[in-house]
């Protein structure tokens, strides 16, 4: 079974960690510190294997991204591979070319591509568009949620959100300090209206 | 809603407000995080789910990827967690998965939440329960949820069913008992031929038979049509790892199974998939010539790949085969050892772990001369990598493969100058352990210490320390086989000595004083030729003593040894260098070392008088003193010359406890006393003495001379034993200064390019490695001393065992029906309810009707389902089909509603027993 996942950029920053054994919060640092410096040291054209504390640790560099997965000494390394491509496609497809930004500002959406993907350290989904349909689904359940329950909730707060984004800036769309009372007097409405519901 | 909360939920930082402002880094890493993490600690005790849970997002966001401890929102992610909300539940969820542990807590209060979710009537809310499940589940809440898993192991949604197998898992781990609950419907769900499904089952199952394999071989069939029938490259991968464990149990299984995964290694293209069928048949089968012999081309294929990933495991499968089929290393045995100067150091090992495999007492000599030289112009990571590896397949089984002891030694002498060396810890093991065991390669042993200590360049290099301190002790113990003791005395007190640390610093000396004692011995006792009058006529009265000493071997062997002459003169000189090298010791702040500078010193003391005394005129009072010195010198040289043998690691245990000693007893007390007394740090340079009052005077009298004397009498010394042993010297371009930075003991070789230094390699391993040549030994192997328990380690107690037991257990209790809970009355009417075919369907019928009335629904569609299956069979043999029938009533009786069903067990058992003949079956045939 796969016992950890890891996602580490080239300068040792961690993107992603995913843990299906229990590792304590200690343990965990220390893993991560000891692999990334197993790994990052290890030039290109080397094979992508490495052996660490009596596991295997399975590693591929997409851009600046190291993709890795612990697993035990009798698993497949071929297939463990193939599952990093895998979840690498399946992010690509979810964020369109996905780069290392785009899992540095959703570090929660990769996990929960990740979720699907894989459980109880064992692949779950092999195909790309099912888990595409079912994160869209998921998503898509998100947000119906979110709107139907504080619609009005949501609004109110997102015009005083940006009305006192607007105050604090110091430039209104209203253009002149005149009238920054009243969108000090909005606010005020606004957080009534909330009050009401 | 209150007012603050409203506020709080207004102007909180949303995630990517916060990423964002992380990466601004405005006002440093730390100082950011530590504010972000005082807001949240606000946010998250807010009333408003929203903000409570986007807090906890963030929160989840520092704790993953910035590792801040997060068990204080436990409660929190758990009132996140009873919101109705989708998105707040994931949230709580994945908080949940990240930080919760057996520990935590609040753990008892999520069981109704993930009851709650798990019989939700959406899907993704029971797959995020399920995933949690996966990750936190302890055996209380394996135990609790066990029901719903159950029911969700055949639920409708395929989506849900696939994840809830794969949970299976984690909850029989926890829970051993739910496998009567779950197993049968986790059977059921191997004959699904939705892909999906069937892949989360095998993949259960491969976990399940890596730890216990024998308790599934009944579902063999099973496995074997998903193995002849599968698309999915994933399955078969899963299905050949179950059947790598299943095989070796059974033979007439792997009779069957081999043909498919020859067909299969013909077919795929894929190299997952491949590999894994090499590994299988390496592993498993590897007594079926023709599917190795397949699999080796597979592997040879790998071997020569580009790709070093494939180059990787094509060695790695080679040092599985290695075990088993030499030949196929030996066929290859160019490519491993081109292999060992490839640029990547993992693929370097593992063709260093095949050439090891390699080694035999036939070639071991060959081949470690080229390891070694190999070494030389390695990384010294590699290099150690080497060495270590030489060194523990050599020492093997008590140095199963040496024959020749004196080769040996030497190479480790050879080993140990290697300039990357760091095993001295290893090398100095077995030069003491080969000199305890083997008593003819003892000379050599002695010669090989000689030249390492005599070395004094060999004293800069701490690595080496290690070695130096074994090959003192060897000086030592084993003087009498040196050809010229006085050599090593000179080796032993040489200046530089003081480079050593304290505790290999002790062990100089102490050789030094065996050797001395031996020198004297000779010289006096045994009143070699040249030994002064007073010592000949007392050699008259010891004659008959020293006879008898004759009888013990070594004395004997000194005897013959010893050619070089020792003189009067010479020991009187002996004396004035352990004087010399010995005095500023004595003020040593390593106790150890002082204690025995002053032995040594003492008996010096003693007998100087008589070597004084017989050197010069001869009088009748020296001679009585010279007796009594003769006396000393023959008991100090009766303690060493006793012989020291290997110990037991079992030795301690046997020695019995003395009645009134109470080994528990608490020494607590003793801290409390010892406490105020300060150890003196040995490796510094202190200050004060912590010796007693009355010596004080005379220590730092002592300590001034020291002080002002090291310096000049160590140049003065250096230049002497330079005289000596010019050889070992640089040509002392720079006066006398005494530097430190000795030249290493050997100059790193030319880094060879490596390809030619392979192609070396390959032409001079290439006859080597072959074993034919039959070893024409030039003397046959020496007796090594075994313990009578072949120095094992005792036997690590199995501990691991006793919770797979209860797993396994229970999963055999329902495959085969377990013996142990069998009533052995009704045992005996057994056998003949089952030997007939006709019998046993009338009873299953019986035992299914029964069924029927206890748990209504279910089981009239698992019925159907039965029979379908065994219209499948009927083609079969009879005899598998019995089996299969049997199991089949097996699982259905002993897995039903947990709380009914055990009772019922018991009931039934009598009927659903197969003999006891029969528990391995038939399969397949």
């Amino acid at each position: 079974m796969i016992h950890f996942v890891l996602l580490i950029s080239r300068q040792g920053k961690v993107r992603l960690t995913k843990w299906y054994s229990a590792y304590s919060q200690k343990e965990r640092t220390k893993v991560i510190r000891e692999l990334s410096g197993l790994i990052l040291t290890r030039g290109p054209k080397l094979c992508n294997f490495v052996e660490w504390r009596g596991l295997r640790v399975v590693y591929k560099r997409y851009a600046s991204l190291y993709f890795c997965m612990c697993i035990d000494e009798d698993d497949n390394e071929l297939e463990i591979l193939e599952i990093i491509h895998h979840y690498v496609e399946v992010l690509d497809r979810y964020f369109g070319s996905v780069c290392e930004l785009d899992l540095i500002y959703n570090f929660h959406k990769a996990y929960f591509i990740l979720d699907e993907l894989l459980i109880a350290g064992e692949l779950q989904e092999p195909s790309k568009r099912t888990v595409a349909r079912l994160v869209a689904a998921q998503d898509s359940l998100v947000e119906t949620a979110k709107e139907q329950t504080s619609s009005i909730t949501n609004i109110i707060a997102q015009a005083a959100n940006f009305t006192i984004k607007m105050l604090h800036k110091g430039y209104g769309p209203w253009g002149s300090n005149a009238l920054h009372l009243e969108s000090l007097l909005l606010v005020d409405v606004c957080t009534r209206l909330v009050d009401q519901h | 809603m209150s007012g603050p909360s409203l506020m709080d939920s207004l102007f909180q930082r949303t995630l990517e407000d916060l990423i964002k402002g992380l990466r601004q880094q405005l006002i440093g890493e730390q100082a950011f995080i530590s504010k972000a993490l005082e807001e949240i600690r606000k946010e998250i005790k807010s009333t408003d789910l929203s903000t409570k849970s986007t807090a906890l997002l963030k929160l989840c966001y520092l704790s993953n990827l910035h590792f801040h401890d997060m068990s204080f929102a436990a409660f929190h992610a758990l009132e996140v967690l009873s919101s109705p909300r989708f998105s707040h539940k994931k949230i709580a969820y994945h908080a949940i998965s990240l930080s919760f542990h057996d520990s935590t807590p609040v753990l008892l209060l999520i069981t109704n939440h993930l009851r709650k979710d798990l019989t939700s009537t959406n899907e993704f809310e029971v797959s995020l329960s399920l995933q949690c499940l996966s990750r936190i589940a302890n055996v209380d809440l394996a135990r609790d949820l066990t029901p719903e898993v159950f029911t969700l192991l055949s639920s409708n949604k395929l989506y849900v069913r696939k994840r809830a197998v794969a949970v299976v898992l984690r909850v029989f781990e926890k829970y051993p008992d739910s496998v009567r609950v779950c197993f049968k419907r986790l059977v059921e769900n191997l004959e699904n031929y939705d892909p999906q499904i069937l892949s989360a089952v095998v993949g259960v199952f491969s976990e399940l038979a890596c730890k216990d394999p024998r308790s599934y071989l009944p579902l063999a069939p099973e496995f074997y049509k998903i193995l002849v029938d599968s698309k999915s490259n994933w399955i078969s991968i899963k299905v050949l790892k179950i059947f790598a464990k299943l095989a070796p149990l059974e033979p007439r299984l792997a009779n069957r199974v081999v043909e498919p995964i020859c067909d299969l290694m013909r077919k795929t293209g894929a190299k997952s998939l491949l590999f894994e069928c090499v590994r299988t048949v390496v592993t498993s089968f590897s007594e079926y010539e023709s599917a190795v012999r397949l699999a080796v081309e597979k592997i040879r294929e790998f071997l020569v790949d580009e790709d070093p990933n494939l180059k990787y495991l094509g060695l790695h499968a080679l040092s599985i085969v290695a075990s088993k089929h030499l030949w196929v290393v030996s066929e290859n045995k160019e490519v491993v050892i081109k292999s060992l100067s490839d640029p990547d150091p993992n693929i370097k090992i593992e063709s260093l772990r095949l050439v090891m495999a390699m080694v035999s007492e036939h070639n071991v000599a060959e081949i470690s001369k080229v390891l070694v030289n190999y070494a030389l112009k390695s990384d010294p990571l590699f290099c150690n990598e080497i060495l270590g590896s030489i060194l523990s397949t050599c020492s093997r089984n008590v140095y199963e493969i040496i024959v020749d002891f004196d080769w040996y030694v030497s190479l480790l002498g050879e080993m140990s100058r290697i300039p990357h060396c760091q095993m001295g810890e290893e090398i100095e093991n077995q030069f003491i352990d080969i000199g305890l065991r083997v008593k003819d390669v003892r000379p050599e042993l002695v010669r090989v210490a000689r030249d390492l200590l005599i070395d004094p360049a060999l004293l800069g290099n701490s690595f080496l320390h290690r070695v130096l301190s074994a090959a003192a002790w060897v000086s030592g113990e084993y003087v009498e086989f040196s050809r010229n003791p006085l050599e090593f005395m000179e080796a032993l007190l040489q200046p530089r000595t003081s480079l050593l640390p304290p505790s290999i610093m002790a062990i100089y000396i102490q050789s030094a004083f065996k050797v001395l004692v031996f020198c004297l011995h000779t010289c006096f006792v045994r009143g070699g030729s040249t030994a002064g009058v007073s010592a000949s006529a007392s050699y008259e009265s010891f004659d008959d003593l020293s006879v008898e000493n004759g009888a013990d071997s070594t004395v004997a062997h000194g005897q013959t040894c010893t050619s070089a002459p020792i003189t009067n003169e010479s020991i009187v000189n002996l004396l004035k260098l352990v004087e010399l090298a010995l005095s500023p010791l004595l003020g040593s702040h390593d106790v150890e070392v002082q204690e025995r500078a002053r032995n040594l010193l003492g008996f010096v003391d003693l007998i100087k008088l008589e070597a004084l005394n017989s050197s010069g005129q001869e009088e009748n009072d020296s001679e009585r003193k010279g007796v009594e010195a003769t006396k000393i010198i023959r008991l100090v040289h009766d303690a060493f010359s006793k012989e020291l043998g290997p110990v037991s690691l079992t030795a301690q245990g046997k020695v019995p406890v003395p009645d009134g000693l109470t080994l528990n007893e608490n020494l607590g007390d003793l801290e409390t006393i010892c406490g105020d007394i300060e150890l003196p740090s040995s490796n510094t340079f202190s200050f004060g003495y912590p010796s007693e009052e009355k010596d004080v005077s005379s220590f730092s009298n002592l300590q001034i001379k020291e002080d002002s004397g090291q310096s000049n009498e160590s140049t003065s010394l250096l230049a002497e034993h330079r005289k000596r042993h010019g050889l070992y010297y640089l040509p002392s371009g720079k006066s006398e200064v005494i530097s430190n930075d000795y030249p290493p003991a050997n100059d790193p070789a030319l880094q060879g390019d490596n390809n030619d230094n392979a192609s070396d390699l390959v032409k001079l391993t290439a006859e080597s490695l072959v074993p034919k040549r039959k070893p024409n030994h030039s003397k046959p192997r020496p007796v090594v001393v075994k313990l009578d328990e072949v120095d094992e380690k005792p036997v690590a107690v199995k501990q691991l065992e006793s919770r797979d037991d209860s797993l396994s257990g229970a999963v055999r209790d329902i495959l085969f029906g377990s013996e142990d809970i069998l009533p052995t009355s009704s045992r005996s009417n057994l056998p003949n309810s089952n030997r007939k075919g006709k019998k046993k369907q009338h009873m299953i019928t019986q035992v299914e009707s029964k069924e029927n009335v206890v748990d209504d629904g279910n089981s009239s569609s698992r019925r159907r389902k039965d029979h379908s299956h065994g219209k499948e069979r009927r083609h079969r043999k009879k005899n598998a089909e019995e089996r299969n029938e049997t199991d089949r009533k097996e699982k259905e009786s002993s897995s039903n509603h947990p709380r009914r069903h055990k009772s019922r067990q018991r009931a039934e058992e009598p009927l659903k027993v197969p003999p006891q003949t029969s528990v391995i079956p038939d399969f397949l045939l």
